[in-house]
């Protein structure tokens, strides 16, 4: 089952067209600060942008922060959101369900296929990201956020666990739009669900009033990875971040879980 | 083949489902007839696993439904209102898709009722495929996506979707929507052919006079209930009225009339209907003959279903909401 909801991301052109827009924001950023050579003043902007005009290979790292706030969300919830509504909506998920595939079954492949669709898109922008920046602005020896220089081997682990890390956020995203996917039969109104409970952490995360849930929220540490970057490594708000988001999904995959093994499929 | 006890759903306050036993043998081409919203739709929805009932019991092929699901259904095909695919693929790649999705196919212990017998796997998949395709005059539709089909060759396909692993078992929800009259002929045809093979249909429709050609059970739903189910030939008895044809119609009611327990009926040019109650055809042929009528025709009146079906689910004619 999983192989042929593979071939069915893989067919599908807005696959390729959403990764492609997704390494494009990054590339586009650097051209521009390649061209102008103005750069966000230190500590301020998007990380690690300041630090790129001198070194590229930084960029991988300020590419995913690009696309981690909106972009990469938006797009792993339209893709997840649409996994089961989508197949209801067309019809196709009564005749799945008749072949016969298990629930749990074609809800773990679903969830698989994010999965490789969230891991193919992080990747495929820290690759570009690292070509274009190694390109443009050129590789040296890291020198990391708190002042000290990282080796290129130390960059590489910390930019692999960035990846993960990135990745499994973006997961956290995936399990909220798919439970949503579970329950209505609208790929648009499921998105837009997965889409509201993002926008309601991000806007909460700036709330003073707020503060006593912040830690909570699934946006809180999304940008934590930037600690990656300090000498030595600040591991409380990664590993903070890891713990919530796997709560998180774990919970929301359950709920997905229950509610669709036990649903009448009338579409 | 499918056997149903006491089959109730509820959806909130609404009883769409009441009670229904059906009970489909094997080999039986099974017309289920009900106006719209009688709960024809979530019955098959049941049957298949997709809707859960609220209570009864649901028997497929002899094993508890849904909970033997992965048994049953391999063997089972279906069309559940109208047939669904993925537009921006071909149809052959559509069916490839589907019979990728789920079990492996492994050719199963029943008979098969096509020609060729699926061998276990993927395999022959495409050999399975053209066959289906071949099965439902769609072999030469080419890599065009279905997209671009018209709803007739969609309709095609969802009907070779349902035989691509030679089911034992049919469930086909309104199979001729979309179809031209040559197209319901040939499904009529290939319903009948799939029957001969060994196969069990289960029709759901509301087209009276296609079931009345093809069925040779059919069971009757209305608001949810079971009102009728029987061989077909038993739905339409004789009506007990006989039209009869006679350029002397005054005559003839005046013979027919003096018969005893003979009523007459409406009366129109040379047409006269005749309430038998009893008396034999053709007795009443004798007496008019013997008086002289000139009898063109004399036809024995039988219920079509669609008499049977209006009266069994008589109303008004609103949707129960």
């Amino acid at each position: 089952m999983f192989l042929v909801e593979l071939r069915k991301l893989v067919g599908r052109p807005r696959t390729w067209v959403t990764i492609g827009l997704l390494a494009g924001l990054p590339t586009l950023v650097a051209v521009l600060l390649r061209v102008t050579g103005v750069g966000p003043r230190p500590g301020q902007g998007p990380a690690f942008l300041a630090q790129v005009l001198n070194n590229g290979a930084l960029f991988p790292a300020a590419a995913l922060a690009l696309v981690l706030p909106v972009f990469l969300p938006v797009a792993v919830a339209v893709l997840a959101g649409d996994t089961v509504a989508g197949e209801a909506s067309a019809g196709t998920l009564r005749y799945l369900l008749v072949r016969p595939v298990g629930r749990t079954r074609l809800l773990v492949a679903k969830l698989a296929v994010t999965v490789v669709f969230v891991f193919l898109a992080v990747l495929v922008v820290a690759g570009v990201a690292f070509a274009v920046g190694a390109w443009l602005f050129g590789v040296k020896p890291l020198p990391s956020v708190s002042g000290q220089t990282i080796a290129a081997q130390d960059a590489t682990w910390r930019t692999a666990v960035t990846v993960a890390y990135v990745a499994w956020s973006m997961l956290g995203v995936a399990a909220v739009a798919l439970f949503a996917s579970t329950v209505t039969d609208s790929p648009l109104a499921a998105a837009l669900g997965a889409l509201a409970a993002l926008v309601t952490s991000q806007v909460l995360d700036l709330l003073d009033a707020a503060a006593a849930i912040k830690p909570y929220l699934p946006t809180h540490y999304w940008l934590a990875f930037v600690d990656l970057f300090r000498t030595p490594v600040l591991w409380h708000g990664v590993s903070r971040g890891f713990a919530i988001q796997a709560v998180y999904i774990a919970v929301f995959l359950g709920a997905a879980w229950a509610n669709f093994a036990t649903k009448d499929i009338k579409s | 083949m499918i056997r149903t006890e006491g089959l109730t759903k509820r959806f909130g306050g609404l009883v769409a489902v009441d009670g229904v036993d059906l009970d489909v043998g094997e080999g039986d081409l099974f017309g289920f007839l009900g106006p719209n919203g009688s709960g024809k739709t979530t019955t098959v929805r049941m049957l298949l696993g997709l809707v859960f009932a609220t209570s009864g019991r649901i028997e497929v092929l002899g094993r508890p439904m849904p909970r033997a699901a992965r048994e049953v259904l391999p063997q089972v095909g279906s069309l559940v209102e109208g047939p669904a695919f993925y537009p921006h693929l071909s149809g052959r790649a559509n069916l490839a898709l589907f019979d990728a999705a789920g079990p492996r196919f492994t050719g199963g212990p029943w008979r098969s009722p096509g020609p060729p017998r699926a061998t276990p796997g993927g395999r022959d998949r495409r050999r399975r495929i053209d066959d289906a395709l071949g099965r439902v005059g769609l072999d030469r539709v080419g890599r065009r996506p279905v997209r671009a089909w018209s709803s007739g060759m969609r309709q095609r396909l969802g009907l070779a979707a349902a035989l691509l692993r030679a089911p034992r078992l049919l469930v086909l929800d309104e199979p001729t929507n979309g179809l031209d009259p040559h197209g319901m002929r040939e499904v009529r045809d290939l319903l009948a052919e799939l029957v001969a093979g060994g196969s069990t249909v289960f029709l759901s429709s509301h087209l009276l006079a296609e079931v009345e050609l093809v069925c040779t059970r059919a069971a009757i739903v209305d608001r949810g209930r079971l009102v009728a189910q029987d061989r077909v030939e038993a739905l339409l008895g004789p009506t007990g009225r006989v039209l009869v044809t006679t350029p002397d119609v005054g005559a003839a009611a005046d013979l027919a009339a003096a018969l005893p327990g003979v009523r007459l009926g409406e009366r129109g040019g040379d047409r006269l209907a005749v309430h038998l109650d009893g008396t034999a055809p053709e007795a009443l042929n004798r007496r008019l003959v013997d008086g002289g009528v000139r009898v063109r025709e004399l036809v024995v009146e039988r219920s079509t279903l669609e008499d049977v079906f209006l009266r069994l689910t008589g109303r008004d004619g609103h949707v129960p909401g």
